[in-house]
Parts: structure tokens; sequence; C-alpha cells
């Protein structure tokens, strides 16, 4: 049996006095897709952010592919660059295009070509569907237009997994599928993909597991049809009921 | 019984106007005018100041203004490096620095680097008295100019910064493709500013002494008004520093109005 994509065990995470991972177990296989529920201030998206290192955890140990991300030994950068992230509010760098938001970290962190690093990014924008925007600023883009970019950007690194934090969070409701279903079809390709979401179908139809999170600790996991229609824990049974 | 609005509006202006008018009338009648013709707007001493006043005494205050300005740009963007640094050390430094050099008046600054340097360690900067005073100007621009570059570093967004990291950028590629193009977008208007006040005080250096071929506007003026024992001069270069700086400061505004415009 191949190594973990992500392996988080006993996880905490304390912002000043307040305990906001309160001892995480949690573990995400090679090609799945896990997604993370619950309300907000649960912890979900620290959890996905200590994964990468964008939060320092407090104590606990977090493995990518076998890697000790939280030893000061190692390679960080390197580390990151093989997991793709995608944040709720885009960020896109606003100064470039969208080829330039696609080739900046492929030409100085992969070290590639410039005309390597064209083509991987026409690639990836073909595959958002999107391919005819490569000259435009993203603060001309709409914002479900702005999140294919984030992800063809984050592809464009060749990650071998992706964290997409709250991707449909910030859309307007008509944009929202657009982006589902590119995280679809990439899910379908076999990429192994941590999701903080609220959107239950996508959970359902494309999620292998589902991770239930309340108050800094995962109350409930398991296969997403069976947590949704039938949840054991009081507390997921009262958040399913207020959002379903 | 009460005037309508309108009259009461009329009247107000009326009597603002009547001041303002008085005012102007006391000057003209009171005023020199032989002097101030014979002073100020003394066309030998005019044609004598040209064509030197512009390929001389414009050009060297444009230079150092670019010289001093140039120098502080790349001091300020290591003290504001320094300052957001996360070694205690260096921040503290950086602080200590700027604190001390805005705390100076600049003219002390420059005396002590043109003529207290020299006298105390026998060391004279390239370019003598002259480039020892661009120096004091670029160690004291160079503090004003850093606080400016860290609020524009800082005013960044932060989610800007985790998506360079999280595509695997380091903190040197992080800052120099993502961070500082956005900063200095932000800072622009400020440090326009900047260069507004450094023009002015090019004019500090007139207390180094100079060479004619060094002068910049102010010895020009000063030299003009000894050799003419004529005030033309005088005027001559007020105009002049107008006739730089009226125009920056209307690009100050341009790209104020355009970032505006670009933030929405």
């Amino acid at each position: 049996m191949s190594i973990p994509a992500i392996q988080v065990s006993n996880l905490h995470k304390y912002f000043g006095e307040h305990e906001v991972l309160k001892g995480i177990d949690f573990r995400v296989d090679q090609s799945q897709v896990v997604c993370v529920i619950g309300p907000s201030g649960s912890g979900k998206s620290t959890l996905l952010r200590c994964v990468n290192r964008l939060e320092e955890p407090t104590s606990g140990k977090i493995l990518v592919e076998g890697i000790d991300i939280t030893d000061p030994e190692t390679d960080l950068d390197a580390v990151r660059s093989r997991i793709g992230m995608v944040f709720q509010q885009f960020n896109l760098f606003p100064h470039m295009n969208v080829l330039g938001n696609l080739c900046a970290a492929q030409r100085r962190v992969k070290r590639r070509s410039k005309d390597e690093a064209v083509e991987i990014a026409r690639r990836n924008l073909a595959k958002v569907g999107l391919a005819d925007r490569e000259n435009v600023y993203p603060a001309h883009l709409s914002g479900g237009q702005q999140q294919r970019v984030a992800i063809a950007r984050a592809l464009s690194m060749d990650p071998d997994m992706m964290l997409f934090d709250e991707p449909t969070s910030a859309l307007d409701p008509e944009l929202v599928g657009d982006v589902l279903a590119i995280m679809k079809n990439l899910a379908s390709e076999g990429m192994t993909m941590m999701v903080v979401t609220h959107e239950m179908g996508f959970a359902r139809e494309v999620g292998d597991r589902l991770v239930f999170m309340d108050d800094g600790v995962i109350v409930e996991e398991g296969d997403p049809r069976a947590v949704l229609s039938d949840p054991q824990h009081q507390r997921t049974q009262a958040f399913l009921s207020k959002v379903l | 019984m009460s005037l309508k609005r309108a009259t009461k509006r009329r009247l107000r202006d009326g009597v603002a106007y009547a001041v303002l008018l008085a005012v102007v009338a006391i000057v003209v009648v009171t005023a020199d005018r032989d002097a101030i013709s014979k002073n100020f707007l003394d066309g030998d001493t005019w044609k004598g100041l040209w064509p030197d006043i512009v390929l001389i005494a414009a050009k060297n205050t444009v230079k150092y203004t670019v010289i001093a300005f140039a120098g502080g740009i790349a001091l300020a963007l290591v003290l504001a490096l320094m300052r957001l640094s996360p070694l205690r050390l260096y921040r503290w430094l950086a602080t200590v620095y700027i604190e001390f050099f805005r705390g100076l008046p600049a003219l002390v600054v420059i005396i002590f680097m043109a003529l207290g340097v020299p006298l105390a360690f026998g060391w004279t900067a390239p370019g003598g008295t002259i480039g020892a005073g661009l120096i004091a100007l670029i160690m004291v621009s160079g503090a004003y100019m850093a606080e400016t570059l860290r609020a524009g570093i800082q005013a960044v967004p932060k989610g800007q910064r985790e998506a360079a990291q999280s595509l695997g950028m380091n903190g040197f590629w992080t800052m120099v493709t993502v961070t500082l193009p956005q900063a200095v977008r932000i800072v622009i208007p400020p440090l326009t500013n900047e260069l507004i006040l450094l023009v002015k005080d090019t004019s500090l250096l007139t207390f180094v002494g100079m060479q004619y071929d060094q002068v910049e506007l102010t010895s020009f003026g000063q030299q003009g008004l000894v050799n003419y024992s004529n005030a033309s001069p005088l005027l001559a270069i007020a105009l002049v520093y107008l006739v730089i700086s009226i125009p920056a400061s209307q690009l100050v505004a341009f790209l104020e109005r355009r970032q505006q415009r670009a933030a929405r």
C-alpha cells in the first residue's frame, strides 16, 4: 500500500489563547477526494492551511507524501510547489495578466524555459475553458473566471495534490457550477484533493470521504452518502439540518 | 422682516469682494513701484542671467534631485526590508536610523557630512563637498521614504503573499515578483511628493559652497544677488523652481486620480 498523500496526527493549533484545532488526526490517500464540512469557526480552513504551513501548527505532526513538513530541515518551498492551493478569494496577482499569473512560479520555482511555461499554461487554461483569455488582467474577469484561472495556475505547477479552501464561497450562485464542474473533472482524472466546502451536493457526488468538523475536532467522518443521509452524531445532525 | 436666502448670500459675497478690493487698493497705492521694478524686474540683470540659469543652475538642480532621489529610494528599500525583517536586530537598527535622520534638520546633516566629517576624519567624499552634501540628502530622504515604502509593502493584501508561497516561491521571489510591484504602485503618489520636496531641499546644498559649474538654482540666485546688487535673480530662480515643481505636483494629482479609478 502506498504512503498517504496527507497524514496529520494529533495536530493542535492555538491563535493566542484560543485553541482552534484540538488534536486532529486526519488522512488523505493518493487519488482520494476528501471533503471537509462544518460550521464557520470549526477550524476546517485552519486545518487545510496547516497542510502547506500557511498556518504554523502549534504541535503535532503533518506528513505530506511521507515528508514531515513541521521539521525545520524540510525544504518547505519544494513541498509547497507539489501542493496546489485554491483560495476563497482567488488571490490572482492583479499586476499580471492571466498568462503571467500562470507562468510566474513555473519560471522561478520550476525553472522552466519561457516557451515550456507558456505551453503548459495554455494547456491548463484550455482545461478550465479560458484559452481565449490569456492576455486579460484579473480585474476584467468575473469571479468564476478568476477562480478557474487560479485553478489553472495551481495545476501549472504539476502538483501531486490540490487543496481547495471554500473555492466557491465568494462566487455568485450562477458561477458556482462552472468551478465545481472543473473540480469534478480533476477528481475523475485521479487528482488527490482536500476540499473545504459548503457544497453538500459536490461532497456527496464527488467525495470519497466526508469529514465533519466542529469546534476544533473531527466529530464524524465516513462515506459522504452515509454521513449526509444518516449522520450518527448529534452535532452533525444539528449542522446538516441547518444547511440541507 | 427676514431677507430672502438668496439676497443674504449676495450681500455676504459682496462684502467679501469689497474687503479683497480694499486690500488690493492699499497694496497698489502704498507699494513703491519704482523700487520693485528696479530691484526685481531689472532688464539688464535678467538678460545677464540667461542662459546660465537654465543650462547650469536648473540643470544642476534637476541633476542633484535625481541623484538624491535614486540614492534615497535604494537606501529606503533596504531600510524598509530591514524594518519588516523577522530578525529583531535588523528591525531595531532600521528604526533607530529612521528616527535619527527624520529627527534632524537636513541642513545639519549636510553641513556635518560636507564640513564636519572632512574636518574630523580628513575624508572627502567623491565629488568634493557637493558629493558629501548629496550623500547627506540621500541619507535623510532615504529615512523618510523608508517609512512610505514599508507602509506600501504592508498594504499589499496578505492573500497575495500566501498565493505566491503556496506556489512554492521563496521569500525573495515572493517579494520581487508579487509584493514589491504592487507596493510600488501604492506608493507612487507619496513618493512623487517626496520628489517635489527634494527639488526644494537641494537648495540647502548652497551652504556647502560650490564652483560655478556646480551651482544649483539657489546658489545661482544668491551669487546673482551679490554680482548685480539687485534682487532680480531671486525672482528669476523662484519662477524656475515653480516651472519645475508645479507640473510635478499636477503629475501627483493625476497619479492619485488614476489610482483611485484603478482601485474600483
